[in-house]
């Protein structure tokens, strides 16, 4: 970190410096990265943090457990449910609270669901940043289906704060099992479609392999999770080494590539869609009779000591650390978000490359910045 | 009345032409005169054509990402085009601090006047062209490359890191895809041996070049096409803009009136190189003839001349937008490797196996 | 053997360019494939589904009362003070005392539609309206009183 601070302002003569962001189109966002150059390599990457910084840690300090987790469908708003979730868990794990099976299978459904519509729209924001626009519309059609069962379920389409200490908010709607079913299908007969506008192409294709690679050595010192980690051999699915929710129920593999570079990159993410559905649909009709919510008293008080749950989020490992002193509220809370180890890992992948593979890995490591700087 | 029957444009160029003769009896008056109501009729054409051009890039755009794309001004949305270059017309035109003032300001009209040069030698139909030029082709290659002039010219007045990035890899991409648009555009001179573009026309009244030339023809169509769309910095190889990359490449300075320049001069490359290599390959103003048909080609004779050139020239038009819309862009590298590597090679040996075809006379 | 790959690589990329130009192909000849929704002019078959979020309200029925009794649940439960209850004394028939709310101050403007208010209420006094259109001129207009003018407690709710 020292390097970092010492740097940063420090430019020789006849250096060629860009700043790339905080608003800049393939930023997603206002991440801010400084890049050094020779022509269109780049020599050297330098991220920039806290253009969107709402201390939200702080500010669970001083809510109850229950009112804390509305919150964190704010850090990673692509995978708002998981957040929930992950939030949910801590608590109950505090509490030694045993969730209702209904409950479990609704969260894993919900959480399956969140993962594929949030892989879609990375899969359209990919094809945006490589100067592709169509396949983003394409994404966003079948993701709005996906949407509307968020919608119909939980009431509200982004931030659903739909998970509860105990189990869920309601029961899922009548709906909610023939929609989900018909969406997975339309969803399924489209996954040709994608290979042809863009994992076959060649331009594409030449444009992602060989492009940002990682190492597994350095994936694990970085601290990489997720698809990214996955795509350089690095077994981390939390979902499988420690299943939490429902995940114990249902058969998945867990996608590992060996390539380490933006191309496996994407196909980790575009086996992990498929996976997606075939968890749902392995659920979808055998969600257990019984009560969604476990009974929680009023005023929820954890008792003295440190609880930490980790999660699978689209991007990575979301790990959810609670220091309570025993009161209605925290006294700390600390989220190990995906996003900032992953972008770490950024300048080693992106040095050497050109700016346009820059884009290229900014868009498979799949940042989303609210994560980042929480 | 006459005028409207003849479908063409020669009967109306020579109507006027007697009118203002009749008018103005000192030569050199009537030339000057000639020539402005040329010049005011082209650039009017021209802008018409940009706002049309504008409007279908959007709409093809929108029906390929399943959207409606405008739809609110004018009947279907044809209107939105007119708006959005009054709101350019309206908005100020910023000039940096630090840019170089006189060729900031100069660069989108060199770009303008580069691209609208391009149009004199064509002919858009029968008997109706501005200037048949003889050397035509060879002024089609060479004026065509004045653009990157401009681009440069913006890139380096900016005063701006992402403009000199764009301006630099325009530089490159154009000097490298020039040589592959000439080599197809040579094989078209062998075959017809001629370098005026009217000559060129006429000589495919039996057949156009892409049919009568069969394959090395199509293999110089399709490098024509490729390198064609570098040339005029559209996607997948807009380099220089690269919005992703560059947030506008060299144009990032630019707003207002200076920037739809920039838009304007975009669009009439675009026409401009379709309407080259519906010219050259697919017959320009030429109706589609089959040899001994006679009944065929009759009919085929009745469509006027003009229709033939603009449908030509929209097909190109569409399938160049069409790249656009579903190619990712390629790296800068890449593109260079796609240059010298592939097009240029094959170009190389095709302009060879044109040449030993049109000696043999292999050709229809 | 160069050659066969060089020419190889050519055929391959020239196939999957055409693969992806047929697919764009196909929508800009199937225009019924279309999915935009035209929002402002559809807003008369536009139906909201019954648990989406837009506002909180307090349902009145005919005889202009409601079911909240002033007992502050949900202003605790909210996380970012977008209630506020303002409660009176009030005298009932029998010359009991009794606390009433007078004002139900919901601001729109801090509200994140989270929906605790509504699971805390323990009299279903409070609901999600499916309304979300809620921009207006002035800010000011986003704070709202959502009991009624003279409206009362419902019999039988405590």
């Amino acid at each position: 970190m020292r390097g970092l601070i010492e740097d940063d302002y420090v430019t020789d003569e006849g250096e060629f410096v860009i700043n790339i962001g905080p608003q800049h189109p393939s930023t997603h966002g206002v991440l801010h990265l400084k890049v050094w150059l020779d022509g269109e390599t780049v020599k050297k990457v330098q991220p920039h943090l806290g253009f969107i910084h709402r201390s939200i840690e702080k500010m669970s300090e001083s809510l109850s457990y229950r009112n804390f987790i509305f919150a964190t469908s704010r850090m990673d708003y692509l995978a708002a449910h998981i957040n929930n979730e992950a939030c949910a868990l801590t608590v109950e794990k505090g509490l030694q609270l045993e969730v209702p099976d209904r409950a479990k299978y609704i969260r894993t459904i919900l959480a399956e669901l969140t993962r594929l519509q949030s892989h879609l729209l990375w899969w359209g924001c990919t094809g945006l940043d490589l100067g592709a626009v169509t396949p983003f519309f394409y994404a966003f059609r079948e993701r709005e289906y996906i949407m509307e069962i968020m919608e119909e379920t939980c009431g509200a389409r982004l931030t659903q704060n739909f998970m509860v200490p105990g189990g869920v908010m309601y029961d899922i709607h009548p709906n909610f099992q023939k929609r989900t079913k018909e969406v997975l299908i339309q969803i399924k007969s489209k996954f040709q479609e994608y290979d042809n506008i863009m994992t076959g192409n060649v331009i594409f294709e030449n444009r992602t392999k060989g492009v940002g690679f990682l190492s597994k050595e350095d994936a694990i010192s970085y601290g990489v999770t997720g698809p990214t980690a996955r795509a350089s051999g690095v077994s981390c699915d939390i979902r499988k080494l420690i299943p939490y929710s429902a995940y114990d129920q249902v058969q998945f593999d867990e996608i590992l590539g060996t390539g380490g570079d933006c191309y496996a990159r994407y196909m980790i993410r575009m086996h992990e869609m498929k996976q997606s559905v075939s968890i749902i649909e392995q659920l979808i009709d055998n969600i257990p009779e019984g009560e969604f919510q476990a009974k929680t008293k009023n005023v929820i008080k954890l008792p003295k000591g440190e609880f930490y749950q980790r999660v699978e989020t689209p991007r990575g490992e979301l790990g959810v650390f609670i220091v309570s002193d025993g009161a209605a509220s925290p006294y700390r809370i600390k989220y190990r978000s995906p996003g900032f180890s992953n972008l770490s890992a950024l300048p080693l992948m992106a040095k050497g490359g050109k700016i346009g593979d820059l884009v290229a890995i900014m868009s498979t490591i799949d940042l989303v910045i609210p994560d980042i700087d929480r | 009345m006459k005028i409207l029957l003849t479908y063409s444009f020669s009967s109306l160029a020579t109507y006027i032409h007697n009118l203002l003769a009749e008018l103005i009896t000192n030569s050199l008056l009537l030339q000057v005169t000639e020539m402005v109501i040329l010049g005011v009729s082209l650039i009017a054409f021209l802008v018409v054509l940009c706002f049309f051009l504008g409007y279908m890039e959007r709409k093809v755009a929108a029906f390929m990402e399943i959207r409606l794309g405008p739809n609110r001004v004018g009947p279907k949305g044809s209107m939105q085009i007119v708006a959005d270059t009054l709101k350019l017309l309206l908005k100020e035109g910023l000039t940096p601090d630090s840019a170089d003032k006189f060729l900031f300001n100069l660069a989108p009209v060199i770009m303008v006047i580069g691209s609208m040069m391009v149009i004199a030698p064509i002919a858009f139909a029968k008997d109706f062209q501005l200037y048949d030029i003889n050397i035509g082709v060879l002024y089609v290659s060479a004026v065509s490359s004045l653009g990157v002039i401009g681009i440069l010219m913006a890139g380096w007045s900016s005063n701006n890191k992402y403009s000199l990035l764009g301006a630099m890899r325009s530089g490159a991409q154009i000097v490298s895809y020039e040589l592959s648009v000439g080599l197809s555009l040579i094989s078209i001179v062998v075959l017809s041996g001629s370098l005026s573009l009217g000559d060129i026309v006429r000589s495919q009244e039996n057949g156009w070049w892409i049919i009568k030339g069969h394959i090395p023809v199509i293999i110089s169509f399709v490098i024509f096409i490729i390198a064609s769309t570098a040339e005029i910095n559209r996607a997948p190889f807009d380099m220089a803009e690269a919005e992703q990359e560059l947030t506008g490449g060299f144009h990032t300075e630019y707003a207002g009136m200076k920037f739809a320049m920039f838009l304007l001069s975009e669009y009439i490359n675009l026409f401009v190189v379709s309407a080259v290599a519906a010219t050259l390959f697919l017959g320009g103003w030429m109706p589609f003839h089959i040899g001994g048909l006679d009944g065929f080609n009759h009919i085929m004779d009745f469509i006027p001349s003009s229709v033939w050139f603009f449908s030509k020239t929209f097909l190109i038009i569409f399938i160049i937008m069409q790249f656009r819309w579903t190619f990712p862009r390629l790296r800068v590298d890449q593109l260079l490797t796609l240059e010298w590597k592939y097009l240029l090679p094959i170009s190389m040996v095709n302009v060879i196996l044109v040449t030993v075809m049109a000696i043999m006379g292999w050709h229809f | 053997m160069f050659l066969k790959e060089y020419f190889g690589t050519i055929y391959k990329s020239i196939k999957s360019l055409l693969v992806g130009m047929k697919v764009t192909g196909y929508y800009f000849t199937h225009l019924d494939e279309i999915k935009t929704e035209e929002y402002p002019d559809n807003r008369a078959t536009l139906k909201m589904f019954d648990r989406f979020r837009g506002e909180v309200v307090m349902p009145h029925d005919d005889n202009n009362e409601h079911r909240c009794t002033g007992c502050q649940a949900c202003e605790i439960a909210c996380p970012n003070g977008t209630i506020k209850i303002i409660t009176k004394q009030e005298i009932l028939e029998d010359g009991k005392k009794k606390k009433r709310i007078d004002a139900f101050v919901y601001h729109l403007d801090l509200c994140t539609m989270c929906n605790l208010c509504v699971v805390a209420c323990p009299s279903d006094a409070i609901v999600m309206a499916q309304n979300f259109e809620h921009s207006v001129y002035d800010k000011k207009q986003l704070k709202k009183i959502l009991n009624q003018p003279d409206s009362k407690l419902m019999q039988g709710v405590e």
